[in-house]
């Protein structure tokens, strides 16, 4: 069976300095990896150079998604194709609605893949049965995007975005991050609600807690641009209890 | 003086411009000598340059070089053109008094509709009882020319207490090719009014035209009033638009310009709160793209104490396109507790793309709260990556991005339904874009 996703010998600069020095990882459809490492490892990098950020230089190496070069696609075409990323630092975007902004983004990945747009009152319906299931009031989706959101309600509000899309690669950038220990299970839930034999999941994260409810079926260590060692989800919790040390000397 | 010899760049006498003319204008011989003496003047002075410093940046010599010859009386093929355009650009609701080539035409208008709550009339038939509509608080070169060859325009008159049911759109139509369309309105606005006027420029088929408008707008205290002017000429045409607009006490008026459209265009207006306790609101909005020069200048002059102005400005300038914002706000020694401040914002779309921003502050008085701030930039490449990374292609991402940007100006129209057909107007030169 095809990888859902193949990232092969990956090597990124970023203002001519190498940040990725080689990186391989692949995923499955329905697996969920979690990806963990010291700060400045190069994680969001990754997650970046996938989703098709602008400023990193790809010197070597290739990413598959199912099969197809994902490097030669704009960013709007690998989210039409069904990559998503839930970013680490979710951007504020003032005057545009929330509401408005999800149902362009959804109509115009659905147009991309040459889907009918959605229905004003599907996608109504829609909206405010994930939003309520992630606890988001209405109200926040009258706001700009993002705007006056507590960090929180950034991350609950890529969750949703996730929800509504239906991607099949979800790469989630320290959702955890800022989250209060109910807002996380809660936003948690979301994922795992998403978690589907179609839909593969990784999960960058700093934390075991997170795994805790987020499963994973195989653990990265990321150092220095690698990664440096696979496992199953106990290695999580040989990290929580000796830390990064051990991997810095052998990257 | 030489002028009896001036000769344009396309080698016609400038002279020969009124000559040819007069036939055409309207007035007894009193009002044709008041125009004669505008047009020396214009003669004099010759279109506006850098050189002079209200049009530093907008050098009419060298844009637009020559004022040309009025436009023929529309004829029967061209009011039908000039329905089409009017049914595009009708705003629902709204009665409209339609100006085709700088005339009058009464058989596209809502007279009858608007006579039961305005006194209305043409500039043609009220030149002769009122001379003085000829005459503004301040002159220029253009406006000089405005007053000698106005053909037409329209006189409105608001008695006190009205409350006007529908807001009145007076549509300018162009039709005629390479020729001038000079007009020149009157809105007098009486006590408690509540209005809203409209005016649209638009063009029905014609190419490389100039209009030059004036308006002359009195309100009257604890009036409620909502003036738009939205210019959406040919992409090749000329517009220069003076307002000339006097705000009485415990009044609220609320302003709104959009520039969609024409080659070069300048609109200078003239604001005077004379009486007391009023709020002033004015906003705007240039959308440029190619070689477009678009210029807006306003002058708000707080006269009396304790007045509110506040003016949003929001330019979005693509290819080669350059727009000017000029801001003047005058705080007479009188004018006590005014507070005035004047925000322009502009983006730059095409790294050729150009903004000149000319912010002034002339305060004579000492207990006043004043202020302006600006700033010019592109767009920001990490929201764009946002929304591309959400499946907006590129141009549509920068199209939500504008709509935001151009929105905090448009939201301060408080009609809904004027609201929505500016946002339109502004998608519609978002599609023309991709
Ligand atoms: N735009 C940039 N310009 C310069 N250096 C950069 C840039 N982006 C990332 N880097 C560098 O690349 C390295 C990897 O950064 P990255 O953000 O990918 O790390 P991370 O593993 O996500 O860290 P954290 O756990 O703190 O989020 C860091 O040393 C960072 O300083
Ligand atoms: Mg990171």
């Amino acid at each position: 069976m095809m990888a859902l996703l193949e990232v092969k010998d990956l090597k990124v600069r970023v203002e001519e300095r190498e940040i990725l020095h080689g990186l391989t990882l692949t995923v499955n459809e329905g697996e969920v990896h979690a990806i963990m490492g010291p700060n400045g490892s190069g994680k969001s990098t990754l997650s970046h150079v996938i989703a098709g950020k602008p400023g990193y230089e790809v010197t070597d190496g290739q990413i598959l998604f199912r099969g197809e070069d994902l490097l030669e696609m704009e960013p709007d075409e690998r989210a039409a194709k069904g990559v998503f990323l839930a970013f680490q630092y979710p951007v504020e975007i003032p005057g545009v609605t929330t509401m408005n902004f999800l149902r362009t983004a959804l109509n115009a990945q659905r147009k991309a893949r040459g889907e009918s747009e959605l229905m004003v009152p599907d996608f109504l319906k829609k909206v405010r049965e994930v939003s309520k299931s992630l606890n988001i009031p209405q109200d926040m989706l009258k706001r700009g995007v993002n705007v006056g959101f507590s960090g929180g309600e950034k991350k609950r509000n890529e969750v949703l975005q996730m929800a509504l899309f239906e991607p099949s690669l979800c790469i989630l950038d320290e959702m955890d991050s800022g989250l209060d220990i109910d807002a996380l299970r809660i936003a948690a839930d979301g994922v795992n609600a998403l978690r589907s034999p179609g839909r593969a999941m990784v999960v960058i994260t700093h934390y075991q807690r997170l795994l805790n409810y987020i499963v994973p079926d195989v653990v990265h260590v990321m150092s220095r641009g690698r990664v440096v060692k696979s496992g199953g989800k106990e290695l999580a919790l040989e990290l929580e209890a000796s830390g990064y040390a051990q991997f810095e000397d052998a990257a | 003086m030489n002028v009896a010899v001036a000769k344009t760049g396309s080698g016609r006498a400038v002279s020969d411009l009124f000559a040819s003319a007069e036939g055409r204008l309207p007035g007894s011989p009193d009002v044709i000598a008041a125009r004669r003496e505008a047009f020396e003047t214009y003669e004099r002075l010759g279109l506006p340059h850098r050189r002079i410093e209200e049009w530093k940046y907008t050098d009419l010599r060298a844009l637009v070089g020559e004022v040309l010859p009025l436009a023929a009386a529309p004829d029967a093929t061209a009011l039908k053109r000039a329905a089409e355009a009017v049914k595009a650009h009708a705003i629902a609701g709204a009665r409209k008094l339609v100006l085709v080539d700088g005339v009058f035409a009464a058989e596209l208008s809502d007279v009858k509709a608007l006579a039961s709550e305005a006194g209305f009339k043409t500039l043609r038939e009220s030149l002769d009882k009122d001379a003085g509509l000829l005459k503004t608080a301040s002159t220029d070169a253009v406006i000089a020319v405005n007053a000698a060859l106005a053909t037409d325009g329209v006189v409105l008159s608001i008695a006190d207490g009205t409350q006007l049911s529908a807001p009145v759109q007076i549509i300018h139509v162009a039709t005629a090719a390479s020729a001038s369309a000079v007009t020149r309105s009157q809105v007098r606005i009486g006590k408690g009014v509540r209005a809203t006027i409209i005016e649209s420029f638009v063009a029905a088929g014609a190419a490389a035209y100039q209009v030059n408008d004036a308006v002359i707008i009195s309100v009257g205290d604890d009036a409620d009033v909502a003036h738009i002017r939205l210019m959406d000429d040919a992409a090749d045409a000329v517009n220069i638009t003076s307002q000339f607009v006097t705000v009485g006490a415990n009044t609220k008026l609320n302003v709104f310009n959009m520039t969609s459209g024409a080659a070069v265009s300048r609109l200078q207006g003239f604001i005077t709160l004379a009486g007391e306790g009023s709020e002033l609101s004015v906003n705007g909005v240039n959308l440029l793209k190619k070689t477009e020069h678009g210029d807006t200048t306003l002058v708000v002059d707080h006269a009396v104490p304790n007045c509110v102005s506040r003016e949003i400005f929001r330019a979005v300038i693509d290819d080669r396109a350059h727009s000017v914002f000029q801001g003047r706000i005058i705080v007479r020694p009188d004018a006590q507790k005014t507070d005035g401040k004047m925000m322009t914002r502009a983006l730059l779309l095409s790294d050729e793309a150009e903004a000149d921003n000319k912010p002034e502050l002339e305060i004579f008085a000492d207990d006043v709260s004043c202020g302006h701030g600006a700033t010019a930039g592109a767009l920001d490449d990490s929201l764009l990556f946002y929304l591309k990374a959400r499946g907006l292609p590129e141009k549509q991402a920068q199209a939500l991005l504008i709509q935001a940007f151009v929105g905090e100006a448009i939201e301060q129209i408080a009609d809904d339904t004027l609201r929505e057909h500016v946002i339109g107007i502004a998608e519609r030169w978002l599609e023309r874009r991709s």
